[in-house]
């Protein structure tokens, strides 16, 4: 039985902008179930940090519990995390980030953790517009406890249990532009070629980016029956668009026709190209993402791909007007610049 | 790409690259894994029945198993596969009642067998199970060829060459030692019903150069020099020597002469050291003796002053720093020369339908080692010049095979396919019958004899192998490259867990393409062109999967992340087809 992974790579490793390879991003050895939908995500995490050459001692990977929430375990092993108490990861990762605004904040989460336990935080933190990557491992079961259906479970879904869901299902992306989130997505974890190139948008996006991750639960929630299967979503799932994504630093080689191609400038200055047929879905208007959504739904078809994205948006610093040093690296004499300065304030209010 | 067949049968083999590279096709890691059981005698077996000699090759080959050996490309250095042979000879126990039962009747042919080196001695392992009477000649005093005559005893005991040796000498082999033959055409006329010659490239070139012919008692060829000294008629050689070449043979005669009063030995090569022919660690061993290996010098002269050699005179070859310089002389009393050797047939007419080409080799089928008289079998240097032992077993075998065809009546052309088999290896759930994590540990040094105390007695074996403890470890460094990972289209669900999990990136799911696209489109190009692909038929998705096999550590987590297992684990066996195997 293995419970390490060789430490030997390919040695024709590529390296990236930092000089680093993607071994550097990975983590220890998984102990999901095999097959696990988690385990490619994790991988995509560990591609996308690695084509962005993010430093790793510049990212904070934060999690509250389920299966989803030990994956951070199995990536960026070199990067800071927290796991945190069941569903509270949305309050940790606004405290650090309040704390330090110059770390990449990745949150990750699953459907219980979200949708459940954390509803409310979930809620909030997209109100507030916090800086990060907000990541569910969406599965529509309790894997942890024994594949009970979850409140993202579509209903009439049947798991492995064979009794079909009774209740209704939280659309956590509808759910997300309803509250303001700037940058909303959906994704499957069976498509990487789609995947990575989103984790690459979103870590880019400035304030809050959720990406729904339908990632099916081998061991409870893979028959054909369950809507969170890798059959079903293969065979029901639709893009919203193609895109690419072009990070700042490279240069843009290629050309498309202007008439179907829509590009969006993010904060940093990265571009994504959005590729477009005519019938495809406009990402940039709030109400069209709705409605793309609800008439998907109505069709038993999965939307994929950006569904929502504005770059309006101002994260909780801007809200709150915070100074641009980390809060966490100001010192005494910052916070307590003294009694004459103090006495200045006073005086303006005179 | 089309799918890959995985039924021909040597798709797995090519995988082996230590097996494929084999001229024997050794089960390589079979018997590595049989060490690292301590179950020596297997281990042998599994080597006696391909290499025939493994104490022998266990010290002496040529291991072109080793250069291949995947372990080379993680990390720098590949199994010491030739030292773990020398392991399972040295901790193995008595092993004759193994060897094959030879019948009390004899099947009513007889062969001939001229030479007694490894590819005759193969040969008549191969044939005597099966009931042929074997008669075997050879104009030295013992069987063995040039293992006995030429390679040094602090390389190889007599002991370890006797012992197996006449394990098949033992099987019945009628010899006639010191037996020189002397024509064939009368020598055909005997009642063989085939011949195999395997008399070796006995040769030595010379070196014809001003000064040769007197100095004639002073410069020796030096194959000629190695079996004089292995036989005693030499035991001493002068303090200065220069020893002429760059291949093993000359590194045979430098530590030879060190041994025999030849203080001041050294080696000339026309070359860089780098380019030598010589194996890399037989280099090392001729410097680790402290004895000079001098580049970039083509003889010009023999000195001769007073009837006696005094020196050489060398011109400064191209590619040297003093290229266009002065000739400089180089002071010695003897001269070896290690230059080449070819294999020779005077003793063959011309008349009696072996044809020959240009260069005085016989015209042999590569295949069947059958000359152009249907009867005469070819093999070892024999057959194509001189290469190694390894590769003479190899052709003693396959002539073997035709011997027995071609006096069954059958095609000799028709080889019987190998016999293999894929064996699954799954014990439980993550567990498996092989030992599949891979270990990290270094290669390990072979320790020596004190270099002053073997440099004293040219009988004293330098190397003394590896002992168990180090045997086992290195022996878990094999990464068991014969457990194929085969993939069953038809249950994979493409959930990407083996791609995730896979260390060193082989696996890819893709659309398909041709075979130069497809290695380029993989995660990390598959730039070694000939390490294959191995490709599936489409998936559900319309994509295929492609194995890049160059860098898989068969470490077996593809297939414990598996959740459908579309991966196995599988034992490749695949086994030479032999003489009278059903």
């Amino acid at each position: 039985m293995t419970y390490r992974r060789p430490t030997f790579r390919h040695p024709n490793l590529p390296k990236n902008d930092l000089g680093y390879t993607k071994r550097d991003y990975e983590g220890g050895i998984s102990t999901l179930c095999a097959g696990c939908g988690h385990d490619s995500i994790s991988n995509a995490i560990i591609q996308a940090c690695y084509e962005m050459a993010l430093e790793p001692h510049k990212v904070a990977k934060m999690s509250g519990i389920g299966c989803s929430s030990k994956t951070p375990a199995y990536f960026l092993g070199k990067s800071h995390g927290f796991n945190s108490v069941h569903g509270r990861m949305p309050s940790i990762a606004t405290g650090a980030n309040l704390a330090n605004r110059d770390l990449t904040y990745i949150g990750v989460s699953g459907d219980g953790d979200t949708a459940s336990i954390g509803m409310g935080q979930f809620a909030h933190v997209i109100r507030r517009n916090i800086d990060m990557t907000y990541i569910v491992m969406n599965n529509g079961c309790y894997g942890l406890t024994k594949g009970q259906d979850s409140a993202t479970a579509d209903r009439g879904s049947k798991s492995k249990k064979g009794a079909p869901n009774p209740f209704e299902s939280i659309d956590l992306c509808e759910l997300a532009i309803q509250l303001g989130a700037g940058f909303v997505a959906r994704s499957f974890s069976g498509d990487k070629q789609q995947l990575v190139p989103l984790l690459k948008a979103a870590l880019a996006h400035k304030g809050f980016s959720l990406i729904d991750v339908i990632s099916p639960c081998v061991t409870f929630n893979n028959p054909d029956t369950s809507t969170k299967s890798y059959q079903y979503v293969r065979d029901h799932s639709e893009a919203t668009a193609t895109f690419d994504f072009i990070p700042l630093r490279m240069e843009i080689t290629t050309t498309y026709d202007k008439g179907t191609t829509t590009p969006i400038t993010m904060h940093d200055g990265s571009i994504i190209n959005l590729y477009k047929s005519d019938d495809s879905v406009d990402v940039t208007s709030r109400r069209a993402a709705i409605d793309a959504l609800e008439e998907h739904r109505e069709q038993n078809q999965i939307l994929t791909g950006i569904l929502y994205i504005s770059e309006e948006m101002r994260d909780t610093h801007e809200i709150l007007q915070t100074c641009d040093t980390p809060l966490n690296t100001l010192t005494e004499e910052d916070l307590c610049p003294g009694s004459t300065t103090l006495a200045a304030i006073v005086d303006q209010y005179r | 790409m089309e799918p890959t067949d995985t039924n021909n049968p040597e798709y797995f083999h090519r995988v082996i690259d230590c097996q494929y590279g084999c001229p024997a096709h050794t089960r390589v890691p079979e018997y590595i894994r049989l060490i690292a059981n301590k179950r020596y005698d297997d281990a042998y077996m599994i080597n006696w029945e391909s290499n025939v000699f493994p104490g022998i090759l266990g010290r002496v080959c040529d291991r072109p198993c080793e250069p291949v050996c995947r372990r080379g490309r993680v990390e720098k250095n590949a199994v010491a596969i030739c030292r773990l042979k020398r392991v399972c000879a040295d901790n193995k126990g008595d092993i004759r009642d193994r060897l094959p039962k030879i019948p009390e009747e004899k099947n009513g042919r007889k062969i001939a067998l001229i030479g007694g080196g490894p590819a005759s001695l193969t040969v008549a392992s191969d044939l005597m199970p099966l009931g042929y009477e074997v008669d075997l000649f050879d104009d030295q005093e013992a069987a063995g060829g040039f293992i006995r005559s030429q390679v040094p005893s602090f390389r190889l005991p007599q002991k370890v060459l006797d012992e197996e040796v006449n394990y098949i000498l033992d099987m019945g082999v009628k010899t006639h030692f010191s037996t020189y033959i002397s024509s064939m055409k009368e020598f055909l006329e005997k009642d063989y019903d085939a011949v195999f010659v395997g008399t070796g490239a006995p040769r030595g070139k010379d070196l014809m150069l001003p000064g040769r012919e007197e100095g004639e008692a002073f410069i020796h060829v030096g194959i000629n020099w190695l079996a004089s000294v292995q036989y005693r008629h030499v035991e001493k050689i002068a303090k200065k020597t220069l020893v002429i070449g760059g291949g093993n043979t000359a590194m045979d005669c430098c530590r030879t002469a060190k041994r025999l009063g030849g203080n001041d030995v050294a080696v000339i090569i026309r070359g860089s050291q780098e380019k030598m022919k010589a194996s890399p660690w037989e280099i090392e061993d001729t410097l680790h003796e402290d004895i000079p290996i001098l580049e970039y010098l083509s003889p010009l002269e023999y000195v001769i002053e007073d009837g006696k050699l005094t020196g050489m005179l060398f011109e400064h070859a191209k590619g040297s720093p003093k290229e266009g310089e002065e000739p400089v002389l180089i002071p010695c009393n003897e001269v070896l020369l290690a230059i080449g050797q070819d294999n020779a047939f005077p003793w063959i007419e011309q008349d009696i339908g072996i044809t020959f080409d240009d260069k005085g080799r016989p015209d042999i089928n590569a295949k069947t080692f059958q000359s152009t008289l249907e009867k005469v079998f070819f093999g070892g240097d024999a057959a194509f010049g001189a290469q190694n032992i390894i590769t003479a077993v190899a052709h003693g075998h396959e002539a073997a095979l035709s011997i027995h065809l071609f006096l069954e009546g059958k095609d000799v052309n028709q080889r019987p396919i190998p016999a293999s088999d894929l064996a699954g290896q799954k014990l439980g759930y993550h567990d498996w019958i092989y030992h599949s994590e891979v270990h990290e540990e270094q290669r390990h040094e072979v320790p020596m004899q004190p270099k002053v105390k073997s440099i004293k007695d040219r009988l004293l074996e330098v190397e003394l192998g590896f002992d168990k403890q180090v045997g086992l470890k290195e022996a878990l460094r094999c990464i068991n490259c014969d457990i194929q990972t085969v993939f069953y289209r038809d249950k994979c669900i493409e959930c990407d867990a083996c791609v995730d999990i896979c260390p060193t990136t082989c696996i890819n799911f893709l659309a398909n393409g041709d075979e130069e696209d497809l290695r380029s489109r993989l995660a990390i190009p598959a730039n070694v062109l000939w390490e294959p692909l191995y490709v599936s038929d489409l998936l559900p998705t319309g994509r295929v999967m492609v194995k890049d096999e160059n860098v898989c550590l068969h470490c077996g987590l593809c297939a414990e992340r598996c959740p459908t297992a579309a991966w196995e684990m599988e034992k490749y066996t695949y086994k030479i087809a032999k003489a009278g195997q059903k």
